[in-house]
């Protein structure tokens, strides 16, 4: 195919496989990666190019377990988000990564697992999700709380009512606004902590949202006694490079794209509090 | 068998409670059920009680011309439900209405506060442990309000 | 001859120019241009600015001339020796729709090789910190390793100090030590000559070639008196001690409101700054939509759009932008890459339209240190 060498600036080609529209305005694609061999970390993250439009840090958001396949959820805010929404099955697109630091999985086996999500922070923890469930027996309890804006806006909605019916998972969902129709709950995520059914002290909890919403649920993670070493956060900033070379991507002394952006929420407890950081 | 007085004090809300004080509360309390679907209270109705829940959820619901009801936040197992007991001119401000089935303690406002009245000292451990439920529920209105999932209104937008 | 130092009558300069012309290097060195002492490919020792001087303020900079006739009698100027090894502007690929999908062309590694000439103390220690940042970390930039192998450096020992440096207090200079190949220290009393120091074995080769004569005691006297007397009349500094710690634990210390209401915001830092490194990438495609190609262009983390984030910028106002700027220079570099990213060559100092000292601000916040503050941030795993 192409016979260069490896350069970190060089995509590969990735075809869309399938896409799925999960909201108004958030797509799922599926590519079939041009290495068969293609794996990622959940957390990790991938650079992918439109042709001709641009390049974005988009989450891996697909089962680690699948190789050669790398999905991704977009939602279509600016030019290159919105062109890499509309591509269809047979388009190729570049592929960069994967990238990044990734969820302490292994920490978290054998004490319970508490993911927190808001909004489209689902993408980048449905792969902890993917992983803990086929070898469940290797956590303690599980609990999902996840939070969005409107009924509209929930991702994965089969996915979380596949979840939702086994016995071995606890899966809570709310919105910020509903209208008559919502059964379920309304209320920001951060309700949902006091009904997580896991035991605090020997929780590890995963946390992905705007950074509001994480530092917000982190202070009640904290108050319900999960210890802050245990607390992971994935953070975003601007990314051009994903290399650690182009400086778009520093929070205080971390390259999010290198350091990040799974981080311990320990070691950046005094980041979060620093405005315009 | 526990006695009302037994569970009152295994609550949360009750925690640190003088005993003659859980008793006061006990002694104007009463276990209710309600099938799904059915209203607690309703928005301008008299604010004569409050509940503690004990199993299901309730929807803090408005009705809004032209647009139906509209949940504002829904409240579960072991949240209390209503302030506006406390506050004059006690009347519910929204809509209680039971998502499942809900069983609950309902503790009517008229015994607490008269009891309140003779016994300031009840009055502040009940304040002192309702305050923190209003401050949660203020700052989670307060993040809802933000709508943090929205397009985001960080600052200036540029073009990028 | 003792190859490890010689000195090289000032005529003789120009053979210096053929020699490293006849390995097949571009030399590049100082000129006069526009107002300015720029770094520019140059052909001959004439187009050096010889007998010019400048003097640099805070905001100014302006040449004069000198009646020495000195071949290099300033101090640094807009352009630092980056230009060269990490263009403005660089192509990282092309592309080509095909029918399954596209064709990359990669872009070929460059193949010019530099010798610059000029590099003073202040220089090499940047030249190191770039050194750091493009080869020593988990990923590397080829075309930086491929220009920076190929490059011959003739350093320059400074004989006055800059009206805005401050490489004394930096630990950086006057004195260059290595990181060179040949070294010059222009000497103005008596002969006009240089005293030049070998750093490796192909400045060896290259003092072979000229007309050199050993060195004698009062040589050797002479051009240590030059690089003191720079290092003596250094008038500004920058108390480095604790610098770091300092700069992280007074993140919100209104010094940086007051700084802001100063600055506009230019990125002229940024430019000069011989150790900044941040760029952007652009994509681009032809009119049709066939032919596509990726460029990385320097940018400037002062620019609003450096921070963008779906909604707005994290770092809306100057405040945030100028603090980002400095603690990355001062402190966090260390964390990144166990250096500092000064290295006291005054260039912000001088291009600041406003004057913007930051030896004064670092003053400032050191003067009113808000320690009841400290919020120690762990070292970066």
């Amino acid at each position: 195919m192409y016979a260069v060498p490896p350069d970190p600036y060089l995509p590969e080609p990735a075809v869309v496989v399938r896409r799925r529209r999960e909201t108004p305005d958030v797509w799922t694609l599926e590519l079939r990666t041009a290495s068969e061999d293609f794996s990622f970390q959940p957390g990790q993250f991938n650079m992918l190019y439109a042709f001709g439009v641009g390049e974005v840090p988009i989450s891996l958001s697909g089962s680690p377990d699948r190789r050669g396949v790398a999905v991704h959820t977009v939602r279509a805010v600016g030019a290159v988000t919105t062109a890499l929404a509309q591509l269809r099955p047979g388009t190729v697109v570049g592929v960069r990564g994967p990238f990044g630091t990734s969820w302490p999985l292994a920490e978290a086996e054998g004490r319970d697992l508490l993911v927190v999500a808001g909004g489209i922070g689902l993408a980048p923890l449905r792969p902890v999700l993917y992983h803990a469930l086929t070898r469940r027996e290797r956590y303690g309890r599980v609990a999902v709380l996840y939070g969005a804006r409107t009924p509209q806006d929930l991702l994965y909605r089969a996915e979380l009512g596949r979840w939702r019916s086994r016995l071995d998972v606890q899966v809570e969902v709310t919105v910020d606004r509903a209208d008559h129709e919502w059964r379920g709950n309304v209320g920001v995520v951060t309700t949902l902590l006091p009904r997580a059914s896991v035991d605090p002290g020997e929780t590890v909890a995963f946390v992905c949202g705007p950074e509001v919403m994480m530092r917000y649920a982190v202070a009640g993670l904290e108050r319900l006694g999960v210890p802050r070493e245990s607390i992971y956060v994935s953070v975003e900033r601007n990314m051009k490079c994903a290399l650690g070379l182009c400086g778009h991507c520093q929070w205080g002394p971390y390259f999010v794209c290198r350091q990040g952006p799974v981080f311990r929420y320990g070691d950046v407890e005094g980041l979060l509090r620093v405005r315009e950081l | 068998m526990k006695s009302l007085e037994e569970l009152l004090a295994e609550h949360p809300f009750f925690r640190g409670m003088k005993e003659e004080h859980i008793r006061l509360f006990a002694g104007c309390a009463s276990n209710v059920r309600f099938d799904a679907g059915a209203f607690l209270f309703r928005e301008g109705e008299p604010a004569d009680r409050f509940f503690l829940l004990r199993h299901g959820r309730v929807a803090l619901e408005v009705q809004i011309p032209g647009r139906g009801s509209a949940v504002i936040q829904t409240l579960g197992e072991g949240d209390v439900v209503g302030w506006s007991w406390v506050v004059p001119p006690y009347r519910w401000t929204f809509d209680g209405r039971a998502v499942e089935l809900v069983r609950a303690w309902s503790f009517d406002a008229v015994c607490i506060r008269t009891k309140a009245e003779q016994d300031p000292s009840l009055g502040y451990e009940l304040l002192k442990r309702l305050l923190p439920v209003v401050v949660e529920r203020l700052q989670a209105t307060r993040l809802q309000l933000l709508d943090v999932y929205g397009e985001g209104k960080l600052g200036v937008r540029s073009p990028a | 001859m003792n190859t490890s130092e010689a000195v090289l009558p000032a005529s003789a300069l120009g053979q210096l120019f053929a020699s490293l012309h006849r390995r097949g290097y571009t030399v590049v060195g100082p000129t006069v241009r526009d107002g300015a002492i720029v770094y520019e490919p140059i052909r001959s020792a004439e187009e050096l600015p010889v007998g010019v001087t400048d003097e640099q303020s805070p905001g100014g900079y302006r040449l004069r001339s000198r009646e020495d006739g000195a071949y290099f009698g300033y101090a640094v100027g807009p352009h630092s020796w980056k230009k060269f090894l990490y263009p403005p502007e660089q192509r990282l690929w092309r592309a080509e729709r095909a029918d399954h999908g596209f064709e990359l062309q990669p872009e070929p590694l460059p193949t010019e090789r530099y010798a610059f000439l000029g590099v003073r103390a202040c220089e090499l220690v940047a030249l190191a910190v770039h050194d750091k940042v493009f080869l020593q970390g988990p990923v590397q930039d080829s075309s930086y390793r491929a220009r920076r192998a190929g490059a011959f450096v003739v350093a320059v020992q400074c004989g006055q100090a800059g009206g805005t440096c401050f490489c004394v207090s930096m630990g950086t200079g006057p004195r260059c030590e290595a990181g060179y190949d040949l070294a010059l220290t222009e000497i103005l009393d008596g002969e006009h000559r240089f005293y030049v120091e070998v750093g490796s074995p192909e400045g060896a080769e290259v003092l072979g070639e000229l007309p050199g004569r050993p060195a004698v005691e009062e040589d050797r006297r002479a051009a240590d008196g030059a690089v003191a007397r720079a290092a003596q009349q250094m008038g500004r500094r920058l108390e480095a001690e604790g610098v770091r710690e300092l700069l992280l634990r007074n993140l919100e210390h209104p010094r940086w409101d007051e700084v802001a209401a100063r600055c506009l915001s230019c990125g002229n830092c940024t430019l000069v700054c011989p150790t900044c490194f941040c760029s952007t990438v652009e994509d681009s495609t032809d009119l049709r939509g066939n032919l596509a190609e990726r460029r990385r262009r320097w940018d400037s983390c002062f620019t609003l759009d450096f921070s963008y984030l779906h909604g707005g910028a994290v770092r809306n106002t100057t405040r945030s932008r100028y603090r980002q700027w400095l603690v990355h220079k001062l402190a966090t570099w260390w964390d990144q890459f166990g250096t500092s990213g000064c290295v006291g060559c005054g260039r912000c100092i001088t291009w600041c339209p406003v004057g913007i000292d930051l030896t004064e601000e670092v003053a400032a916040i050191r003067s009113a240190d808000r320690r009841e503050k400290q919020e120690e941030w762990d070292e970066v795993p």
